[in-house]
């Protein structure tokens, strides 16, 4: 009797322990490609296999890295960028579910800007960049605008389309009871539309880095685009494969972060 | 006094390739207290004449009169309970059962206790801070019910409200409905397409024939049905009788189609 209540408890404990051999194998070779690929590129880049002084090497790098850490440059500039970067997504974010509000609450306007989201989602918004420069000077604020301007029109357009596809009979309870539009957004339209917000603001964090990155190239004399720029000038690029690979690390933890918020929201 | 009052709703959806015609004429009386059932095959118009009662749709012509008043200005005076429960997946039981009082800017301590007391009477104690998911089709149905009658409609409309329920759940749930309705003296419209359901629940029966819809036959249900509960109706002997009229009508309803 008890040999058979205790089968299925059985085969389950090894049903996850197969699943933690998997997860531990997947983590190896995870490793066994990081430390291949810096150690072919610290030897490649000490035998003359590649020209050291176009393509650096991991151990030059990470001496720079104490080094801009020690006089504080790297901790200012990544903190310009981070601020511009979060900045520019919230924004993004923000106007455009506001801006896709209004297209749900007037039918009108929607068919009347119809073509024009159409032509702007197509438009590489990066090359708005001078005219920004020109109407909000070069600093901060057309940064951000940048970061904010690259993801509006694409999340006013996901967003208006899950406004869209909530289903009518939710509404309709509503209305039964009087509700007016406002209370129809609030109670039904906006909530049912969160998972979607979300997602978008996935996809906003990585369209954001390159606003900013962008905008930091056309103007800045601080952050980690400027970085870049600087480092190609005066070629060094040990300094712009350092500033690369900040980037890839503080996106990857804002995207990171953000899919935190997702799994907490979408719990609820 | 006539409690609500359909008067020649005729009505008419237009859509960019076609007009179709959904009401056709339909003229019906509803007295206070009273329980009636619209029957007839899907598609004929059901759906559209409770939206039109509820002022959810303006007719194309006709009037909708409840106590003598148009019913566009009698808001929270009709409860409406659709096919589906469509309880807010995001908000838990007791906030979905207390929309409609938040709504209409009725909520206070003594409405939420007295829909909080209705959740308890329909047998769902201890539910309140769960979601939706977490309950069964037939309780959901039952917690519909409770947002339903929370803000105290006079009148109530139900759309097909056990068609998406198993059998004995529906049952089940003819009798509580019925039982709640009688204890609040409420009055009611039920749609349906089972001839069996409306029997059991109501005291009058308007038959619907399709395209146009347009009411084909109105039954009284005879006394010794009306004051039993839906389930033992069902297995009364003036039953089956009244069960084979209306299927004999809805027959011919068929062949004159074709
Ligand atoms: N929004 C709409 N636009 C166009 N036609 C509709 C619409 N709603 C319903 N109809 C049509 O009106 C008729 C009656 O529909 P409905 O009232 O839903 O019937 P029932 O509830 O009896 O099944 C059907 O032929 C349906 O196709
Ligand atoms: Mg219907």
């Amino acid at each position: 009797m008890s040999e058979k209540k205790n089968k299925p408890e059985l085969l389950h404990k090894n049903y996850i322990q197969s699943l933690k051999i998997e997860k531990r194998w997947v983590g190896f070779y995870q490793a066994i490609i990081f430390i291949v690929f810096f150690s072919s590129w610290q030897l490649a880049s000490q035998k003359q296999w590649i020209d050291p002084l176009l393509f650096s090497s991991p151990s030059k790098i990470w001496n720079l890295l104490l080094e801009k850490i020690q006089d504080g440059t790297l901790v200012s500039n990544i903190g310009v960028t981070l601020t511009e970067t979060v900045f520019g997504f919230i924004l993004g974010t923000l106007l455009g579910t506001i801006l896709a509000a209004i297209l749900w609450w007037s039918p009108m306007i929607s068919r009347v800007l119809d073509p024009y989201l159409v032509i702007l989602n197509a438009m590489p918004k990066v090359a708005l960049g001078p005219i920004l420069i020109v109407a909000l000077g070069p600093g901060y604020s057309s940064i951000i605008a940048m970061g904010a301007i690259i993801s509006i029109i694409i999340t006013t357009i996901v967003v208006y389309t899950s406004f869209k596809e909530v289903d009518p009979n939710y509404l309709k309870v509503l209305q039964t009871f009087g509700a007016s539009r406002w209370q129809c957004f609030k109670e039904a339209i906006l909530p049912a539309s969160f998972p979607t917000i979300i997602s978008t603001l996935k996809v906003n964090v990585g369209l954001s880095w390159v606003g900013v990155i962008v905008g930091e190239f056309l103007v800045s004399s601080r952050g980690l685009g400027y970085m870049i720029i600087y480092g190609f000038q005066v070629f060094n690029f040990t300094l712009v494969f350092l500033s690369l690979l900040v980037i890839a690390v503080f996106a990857t933890i804002m995207y990171q972060l953000v899919e935190l918020l997702e799994k907490k929201i979408i719990k609820e | 006094m006539t409690f609500l009052t359909v008067e020649n709703i005729h009505h008419t959806y237009f859509t960019k390739t076609s007009a179709t015609t959904a009401l056709s004429n339909i003229s019906l009386t509803v007295e206070e207290g009273e329980f009636v059932s619209l029957l007839g095959p899907s598609g004929c118009g059901k759906t559209t004449l409770l939206s039109i009662i509820s002022s959810l749709l303006k007719p194309t012509q006709g009037t909708v009169l409840l106590e003598n008043k148009p019913v566009t200005t009698a808001k929270n005076q009709i409860g409406y309970m659709l096919q589906q429960d469509y309880l807010f997946p995001w908000k838990t039981i007791e906030e979905n059962i207390l929309i409609g009082l938040k709504l209409s800017k009725q909520l206070n301590q003594n409405t939420k206790a007295a829909a909080l007391r209705l959740l308890n009477q329909i047998g769902l104690a201890g539910v309140e801070k769960q979601l939706p998911r977490q309950l069964s089709g037939g309780m959901r149905q039952r917690v519909a019910l409770v947002r339903t009658l929370a803000t105290e409609p006079k009148l109530l409309m139900l759309d097909e409200p056990f068609s998406a329920l198993d059998y004995q759940t529906k049952l089940k749930l003819e009798d509580l409905v019925s039982q709640t309705l009688d204890e609040f003296g409420k009055t009611a419209i039920l749609v349906t397409h089972d001839i069996g359901e409306a029997i059991a629940m109501s005291d009058r029966v308007f038959l619907l024939s399709p395209s146009p819809g347009r009411i084909y036959k109105t039954f009284t249900m005879p006394e010794e049905l009306r004051n039993i509960s839906p389930f033992e109706a069902r297995n009364h002997a003036a039953f089956s009788s009244i069960f084979q009229t209306i299927w004999k009508e809805l027959e011919s309803l068929e062949r004159e189609k074709e």
